[in-house]
């Protein structure tokens, strides 16, 4: 090794141990975080706060399907005992009897302080009548033994008023004294993870719990019952949890697939093991690299990000073919330059990727950039001096003449290209309407089953997505339920006139310490409620002696404490309260979920009346539409990726006129990328795939990779006097096919956003080889010059 | 949402859940036996029933009773629907073991095997409507007295649960026509329901 080489070798592993640590010591994530904006508007930041921490985010709705109602029933029960002393799980809700009692008696000894209807005309003598004529009506009804026991301490049924203010059109079923699903045919549980969205560690306990309880409430159960019942569970945090496992267990399975197969590739070209290891120096260097890049740029790795690092196997690999296949006895002069170009080309691309709003998209870039040049100094610096002098690879140059064989007929039938580009223009004209999809959900990275499953266990429990949320923020926890009580006010006439299905809201169990006082004021003392029930109860078949138990509980209330937080600890409604009101770095938010009326969507006129009712309050509260928000923010990374993928391939067009000098070559170079890039975008549009922006970055990366190929025959065709043709197409097949493999492979990914890139890179790399050899020039063989050019 | 789900658990969970349980009804004199028999064999031999009722609700925590009339329907064999039309429209149908109520914009239905406390109230009238005797036995213990012109039947729920609030319920009646149907509860409040005359179809 000279001592040239040296320096290299402690340059590089020097380099390597650094980047080996800074990348052991970063963070990775696997959550939604790589999908949303680094720079958010305030709407878009609560976007992200509701997909993290939001009141959805935390549920899990598990079912127990199988066997009896009964048995059901009593695994329902027993998995909530369970789960209700385990410290992942903030709350359980299986509709048992004793918390509801609970909750029941937590109403009834608050009603005053939470009865919308408690307003200074209730307790007036014409009030009290036609609350108690009211009631009566009740009394004599179905309900009446429902009410009954509570009838002479709330004998205007505040109480039934507020729980039938819950919302009652979507009642839950009950079988065997648990929730069920209305079909009766599943129990359902709904448990609150403690964990916030974004740690999916802790859903990840939540969600063993639940399986764990399960599996523990069924163990005394008789054989038969025990395989009969089934145990499936969805909601956010199980999504999560899902996601990441499938992220996780992807890039691992794919690059080790890729790796293998490129491996196997490469020993059958080269025959020789310590070639085909030192082929992968260069690999490995720049995957190091890429991670210790984006660790240092960005607060966290994407798992996503990693999954790219597959891509970059596919062009870094490269490099080292170019250098063993095509052994010039002068790789530094004659092999280097093109790489060196080809790297620089790739470089501008993915620069181009760098100002992305979308975080996934900037580390994807900063990845590439920094392993595309670590592989590119390493092939160069490092990987000639390692070369051992021994090391026979194989003589491609047989293989090479046959290949320039082909490469002539190839170029015969280049007018057929002509007819290509027609073709695909025309496919793109035609399907231009349905080219893009703007649909967030096309990059999740969850499961067909698994989302339908979500879907079915939602329904049953008879949750609507939280597509519509209206949302205030104040600076403390009070200012913001005063906020949502106006926003509330607001929005019940909607209610009433139909416009929404209903709203819910941080008050409907806090209220207002101004609201609750406003209540409290307007109860009236002992006396004056007994002058006011002498005169109301006339024509009733009550008397106020009889009334005694309301004029003390109206007392009670009126001299009792206002309703704080703390008193609503061990109900169902404290974990709601949580997750309407919370704490944000601009301070408290409440939340205000507003449901359609049939439909899970709200039809445009009520979104409309919705948001000028919810302006009409004054206290800068907004209508937030999740979906349409996130598709939205999508929509513009879209359009961002589309734009920023022109800008880089105009910087690579501009790249190439600075270093090649002519603008022949540079068309001859940038035209069968181009023509590539839009016969893949043609089939795609063909097989009615709606592109999404991961199939912009493969574009990219169709040029980033093809431009190697395409520089490499016009270094073929400009140095004529190099003989170099036949072994610079072997390389280049050999590189080629490496590249498919690899992206190949990625195609095959169930995660979204990784088959999308590999569709699109694996046919587009090919072709891009295709096209650049059709349009290559003829080389016309000279005799050697002396070595002066 | 899910403060539905608590609101409308938290109504229905205000009573109390039991399941049945099966007891033999007493022995009952020759003649009675075989009048009871005949009953049963008449009215399950009716199909369809319209018939306007008022019902008197005498409540303990009240001075004077609760008056409420509207129409009854049935349908052979498991359709039953109590239309109250005053004071306040309220209707609640039994049918295929489901049992719903609308009252004002609310409607809710639960199914009947799930909520067993509701069964004296509901499956007393249908069960003797259909002339159903097993479903009769299977909840109550039956007592017979009277002739088939002018009859009473006492049912006695057989569940102990159910006995904790429901003592019995009174169901008179000449032949195939029910006349009273009369359910004390365990607190000693009474609800009589008066059947009228038919409805014209």
């Amino acid at each position: 090794m000279t001592r040239a080489g040296m320096t290299a070798t402690l340059i590089w592993a020097l380099t390597a141990i650094l980047a080996a640590v800074i990348a052991l010591r970063a963070s990775y994530t696997t959550d939604l975080s790589a999908f949303l904006p680094r720079r958010a508007t305030a709407a878009q930041s609560l976007l992200v706060a509701q997909l993290r921490e939001g009141p959805a985010a935390h549920l899990i709705i598990a079912a127990i399907a199988g066997a009896d109602a009964g048995t059901r029933a009593s695994v329902s029960q027993r998995m909530a005992l369970q789960l209700r002393a385990n410290p992942a799980v903030l709350a359980i809700d299986n509709g048992n009897q004793a918390q509801l009692e609970h909750d029941r008696e937590f109403l009834f000894a608050h009603r005053y302080l939470l009865s919308p209807r408690v307003a200074p005309e209730l307790f007036t003598a014409g009030g009290l009548h036609a609350a108690i004529g009211a009631a009566l009506d009740v009394l004599a009804s179905a309900a009446g033994p429902l009410v009954k026991p509570l009838f002479l301490r709330d004998p205007t049924l505040e109480t039934l008023a507020i729980i039938e203010s819950l919302d009652a059109t979507h009642a839950p079923h009950i079988a065997a004294g648990v929730w069920s699903s209305p079909d009766g045919t599943r129990a359902l549980i709904l448990a609150h993870t403690r964990a916030s969205g974004a740690d999916i560690d802790g859903q990840q306990a939540a969600c063993a719990a639940l399986e764990r309880s399960f599996t523990a409430a069924i163990a005394g159960l008789p054989p038969a019952q025990r395989t009969a019942l089934a145990f499936s569970m969805s909601g956010p945090p199980v999504l999560a949890v899902a996601s990441r496992a499938t992220i996780k267990s992807q890039v691992w399975r794919l690059s080790g697939v890729s790796a293998a197969c490129i491996a196997l590739l490469l020993l059958a070209v080269y025959r020789s093991l310590p070639v085909l290891l030192l082929t992968l120096v260069p690999v490995a260097s720049g995957a190091l690299a890429g991670v210790a890049a984006v660790a240092l740029g960005f607060p966290a790795v994407h798992g996503i990000t990693l999954g790219f690092g597959v891509t970059l196997i596919g062009e870094s690999v490269d490099y080292a073919i170019y250098l063993f296949i095509q052994r010039s006895g002068d790789f530094r002069s004659s092999v280097w330059p093109t790489i060196r170009l080809g790297v620089l080309t790739s470089i501008c691309g993915f620069a181009a990727l760098l100002p992305s709003a979308f975080p996934g998209l900037s580390q994807l870039g900063l990845y590439s950039i920094a392993g595309l040049a670590a592989a590119a100094l390493v092939t160069r610096f490092v990987l000639p001096e390692w070369l051992p002098r021994a090391a026979r690879i194989r003589d491609l140059t047989a293989a090479g003449f046959y290949l320039e064989r082909l490469l002539g007929r190839l170029r015969a039938a280049r007018g057929a290209l002509l007819v290509v580009a027609l073709l695909a223009g025309t496919l793109l004209y035609l399907h231009r309407g349905a080219l893009w999809s703007r649909e967030l959900n096309a990059l999740s990275p969850i499961r067909a089953a698994d989302m339908q499953l979500d879907e079915q266990l939602r329904a049953a429990a008879g949750l609507p997505d939280a597509g519509y949320i209206v949302a205030v923020t104040a600076a403390d926890r009070e200012a913001a339920l005063a906020a949502a009580d106006a926003v509330g006010a607001r929005l019940t006439p909607l209610v009433d006139e139909g416009v929404i299905g209903g709203f819910d809201s941080p008050t409907r169990f806090l209220p207002s310490s101004a609201v609750q006082e406003a209540r409290r004021r307007t109860l009236p003392a002992a006396a004056v409620l007994r002058a006011s029930l002498d005169e109301g109860l006339e024509g009733l078949p009550l008397t106020t002696a009889r009334l005694e138990p309301f004029v003390d509980a109206v007392q009670r209330a009126r001299e009792g404490p206002l309703l704080r937080r703390a008193d609503l600890e061990g109900s169902s409604f404290g974990p709601v309260v949580d997750a309407l009101l919370v704490r944000g770095p601009a301070g408290w938010s409440a939340l205000l979920p507003v449901s359609a009326r049939d439909s899970a969507n709200l039809p445009d006129s009520a979104v409309t009346q919705v948001r000028s009712a919810v302006a009409s309050a004054s206290v800068g509260a907004e209508l937030l539409d999740l979906k349409g928000e996130a598709d939205r923010l999508y929509s513009g990374y879209l359009s961002e990726a589309v734009r920023l993928a022109i800008g880089g391939f105009v910087a690579i067009v501009l790249l190439l006129l600075i270093a090649l000098r002519s603008a022949a070559r540079v068309v001859r170079v940038v035209a069968p990328l181009a023509l590539s890039v839009l016969t893949v975008a043609a089939l795609f549009a063909a097989l009615g795939h709606a592109l999404t922006i991961l199939h912009v970055v493969g574009m990219l990366l169709i040029v980033a990779v093809g431009s190697n190929y395409a520089l490499f025959f016009d270094r073929a065709a400009t140095h004529p006097e190099s003989r170099s043709l036949p072994l610079t197409l072997a390389s280049l097949v050999v590189a080629n096919l490496a590249t498919v493999i690899a992206f190949g492979v990625l195609a095959a990914s169930s995660v979204p956003v990784l088959a999308h890139l590999g569709a699109t890179v694996a046919p587009g790399t090919l072709l891009a080889l295709l096209f650049a050899a059709m349009l290559s020039p003829p080389v016309t063989p000279t005799t050697p010059r002396p070595a002066s050019g | 949402m899910r403060r539905a789900l608590v609101g409308w658990a938290v109504l229905a969970g205000a009573l109390a859940v039991g399941g049945p349980s099966f007891a033999e009804s007493p022995a009952e004199s020759a003649d009675e036996t075989a009048a009871f028999d005949q009953l049963l064999k008449l009215l399950a031999e009716r199909h369809h029933d319209h018939v306007t009722f008022t019902e008197v609700q005498q409540l303990a925590i009240l001075d004077q009773p609760l008056h409420s009339s509207g129409e009854l329907l049935y349908d052979a064999p498991d359709r039953l629907e109590k239309r109250t039309l005053a004071p306040r429209r309220e209707d609640l149908v039994l049918e295929h073991g489901m049992l719903s109520v609308e009252r004002g914009h609310h409607r809710r239905s639960v199914a009947l095997r799930d909520f067993p406390q509701a069964v004296p109230f509901v499956e007393s009238v249908r069960a003797t409507l259909a002339g159903d005797r097993a479903a009769l036995m299977r909840y109550f213990t039956v007592q017979f007295s009277g002739t088939l012109g002018r009859w009473t039947l006492e049912l006695t729920p057989s569940d102990a649960t159910l006995k904790r609030t429901v003592e019995h319920v009174l169901i008179t009646g000449e032949t195939d026509q029910i006349r009273t149907v009369q359910i004390r509860q365990s607190d000693g409040d009474t609800s009589t329901l008066t059947i009228g005359p038919a409805v014209a179809p």
